[in-house]
């Protein structure tokens, strides 16, 4: 399609430059897998011609200071805090990464239940509303493959941060937030549920979407979606699992 | 006559009783001769007054309930699972799914979510924004009347279910004309909305408002100082601050507490800062209070979507970057929406790479930059958390929806304990559970 100039719109300085460039990074950030190959095909001979490719799948890094806006604030506050409760900010708080305009700290998991209940209680961070616990399942990154996101709400400074804790697939043990954060009950047992995560000290960790008897932990990435090929007019559509992909 | 509803078996915790259905009475009857006041009982999966395929468990001394726990699970779908085979596009088609009656909700949230991790969220066109919050308000409208429709029923007041679906189903005509569909939209796309608003919904949307507002006075005048329905509903699913914040309670029952905390003002996306609104609170931290509070917002609602009307000015709906924006224009044909034929004659007869490209974006799908986004947005029922995370691919790694349903489900049993087994169908519906968005 042509646009308002009379051009099909392609600026190849401006499109080709590296920050225009979709999934690279450069070498910056933190590598969470090695791609090879293109199309998801992994077995068997590659027709493809692009057998050869490789991809790096970077995260982004850790900042440096200054992280910016009320980021500073919020990182100088909690590493005060934690200074006071005679820990050490660097052992708890193992990076942050600052993207998107979004503050993450990374949390060493044995630390995770004093830092939340930091920042829920002292007054000048005051993350009084836990969102819930997410988590991602990292097959290729070896010995962090899981990790549990948190993001916290302050209602009373109107501020959002995110708290992030890996545990390696070996020894899936992550400190149960429900102490500190109630309402973290249900989103544990579904985190746990889904991707085996085991949160310690939780009261009842019990599957909550799945039936009680079921095998494996369904989002995690080595258990596969399952589906059955249908027939649509004539052609054998494979299930959505077996077909070409493009990450 | 008499049927045997109970099976009674005896376990190490006492007599249990299997209850399939049948007068309460019996039950009740069959339990006295235990002469054991513990009563344990499944409301659910199937029970009409549970909003949908929820399970209750409570454990009831006479009429007091003194244990009250959820069973939840029945509507698992694995939509954040499936979401992970497909492109980016194509996950509105699944989201607008989860909280099947807050469809532009999630559509929304995963959209902003996914907009975030581009970085375009600048290049959103005005009147995109505009016809988000437009249809957003909307279904703030069709979302609250079907709480209050259902509530009430679950009351015995059908007089205001029938009025609430009648007013919901002039919504559910706007979204057919906009969208297509009644409900399942996946009309707003990551980069901006599917296609423009069809010619004539102005006016529609007009003529519903001037309807609107004379229907909403009638749920005043028919329950608002009603003594049956405050009876029933007053100091029933008490719920206070500091409860609402343990449990990550938000939306209206966190409102009901006195706290004015809504996201379009504390964190505005969709330009929610440039519209006049209020935020509606009560104190009493009860089921009366959340009706009320429902009430006033769908009023404050009205006022944004006539704001919006009044703001709409032609312009394009999705980003000009066409990297994301799909260049298909949409037309109905004679198997339903699909492509214009137009469009079709021009990428197959005159240019190569139109067609290419028209290929590649739809089946392969954009690239999103790695890393992790959070987009929260206001729903009906509190706060909508999307936490969306890349690869770099052009699908999904993992995204979960933190919906506001799962999360306050949760104080059913703060609410519920100690109160009367028939404030508990109060209770819940006070909190608007909707089965697909807690389970997913």
């Amino acid at each position: 399609m042509s646009d308002a100039n009379g051009t099909n719109g392609a600026n190849p300085e401006k499109d080709l430059s590296a920050s225009n460039l979709p999934g690279q990074r450069g070498d910056g950030g933190e590598e969470i897998r090695v791609q090879r190959g293109m199309f998801g095909a992994n077995n068997g001979g590659d027709t493809s011609g692009y057998g050869g490719l490789v991809r790096s799948v970077r995260l982004p890094g850790e900042a440096s200071r200054p992280y910016g806006g009320w980021f500073d604030e919020v990182a100088d506050e909690l590493e005060g805090a934690l200074e006071e409760q005679g820990l050490v900010p660097g052992n708890a708080i193992e990076k942050t990464v600052v993207d998107r305009g979004e503050l993450t700290f990374h949390i060493e998991r044995e630390h995770l239940l004093r830092v939340a209940q930091t920042l829920r209680d002292d007054p000048a961070l005051r993350f009084e509303l836990c969102t819930g616990v997410s988590a991602v399942h990292y097959l290729h990154d070896k010995g962090r493959e899981l990790h549990a996101v948190y993001h916290l709400r302050s209602i009373t400074h109107n501020r959002l941060i995110r708290l992030e804790v890996s545990a390696p697939d070996s020894d899936p043990h992550i400190p149960s937030l429900v102490p500190v954060y109630p309402t973290n009950d249900w989103h544990e047992r579904e985190t746990y549920d889904f991707f085996g995560i085991i949160f310690d000290g939780h009261p009842a960790l019990t599957r909550i979407m799945m039936p009680d008897d079921w095998q494996g932990h369904p989002q995690r990435k080595d258990y596969p979606l399952g589906g059955i090929a249908v027939e649509y007019k004539g052609a054998q559509i494979p299930a959505p699992d077996q077909r070409r992909s493009y990450s | 006559m008499s049927t045997q509803s109970a099976s009674a078996r005896e376990t190490t915790e006492g007599t249990v009783y299997t209850v399939t259905g049948g007068d309460w009475d019996e039950v009740v009857q069959s339990a006295a001769k235990a002469d054991d006041e513990r009563i344990v009982v499944n409301m659910g999966p199937q029970h009409p007054s549970t909003h949908g395929v929820l399970r209750l468990i409570l454990e009831i001394d006479g009429e007091t309930v003194t244990e009250a726990r959820c069973g939840i699970g029945y509507l698992h779908t694995g939509i954040e699972k499936n979401l992970e085979y497909r492109t980016w596009t194509q996950g509105t088609t699944f989201v607008t799914r989860m909280d099947y009656l807050t469809s532009f909700f999630n559509e929304t949230a995963y959209c902003l979510a996914v907009e975030k991790l581009l970085g375009v969220e600048d290049q959103i066109t005005e009147r995109a924004k505009i016809i988000r919050v437009l249809l957003m308000e909307l279904n703030r409208l069709s979302s609250h009347l079907v709480c209050i429709a259902t509530g009430g029923m679950e009351l015995g007041a059908t007089t205001i279910m029938i009025y609430g679906f009648r007013d919901r189903e002039m919504i559910l005509d706007i979204y057919e004309l906009i969208t297509g569909l009644r409900m399942n939209h996946a009309y707003i796309r990551p980069g901006g909305l599917a296609q423009d608003l069809p010619p004539g919904a102005v006016d529609h949307i007009r003529e519903f408002v001037k309807k609107m507002k004379k229907n909403l006075p009638e749920y005043d005048k028919l329950a608002t100082g009603n003594p049956i329905f405050k009876a029933r509903m007053q100091d029933v699913g008490y719920l206070d601050l500091a409860g609402c914040m343990a449990l990550g309670a938000t939306g209206p029952i966190l409102r009901s507490t006195g706290l004015p905390h809504d996201l379009r003002k504390a964190q505005p996306y969709c330009d929610y800062e440039t519209y006049d609104f209020d935020i509606p609170t009560a104190d009493t931290c009860d089921s009366y209070g959340r009706f009320l509070i429902r009430l006033e917002e769908m009023r404050q609602s009205l006022r944004i979507v006539e704001q919006c009307l009044d703001r709409l000015q032609p312009g394009p709906v999705m980003v000009a970057d066409k990297k994301i924006a799909w260049p298909a224009q949409l037309a109905l044909g004679p198997d339903g929406l699909g492509n214009s034929l137009d469009h079709i004659k021009q990428i197959m007869g005159t240019s190569m790479e139109a067609l290419i490209h028209h290929f590649k974006l739809v089946t392969e799908g954009f690239r999103v930059p790695p890393g992790q986004a959070y987009a929260a947005v206001e729903s009906p029922k509190g706060e909508l958390g999307v936490h969306a995370v890349s690869d770099g691919g052009t699908r999904p790694y993992r995204v979960h929806f933190r919906d506001p349903s799962f999360t306050n489900l949760q104080a059913m049993a703060a609410m519920c304990e100690g109160g009367q087994v028939a404030d508990v169908i109060v209770a819940v519906a006070s909190i608007d559970p909707v089965m697909g968005g807690v389970d997913r």
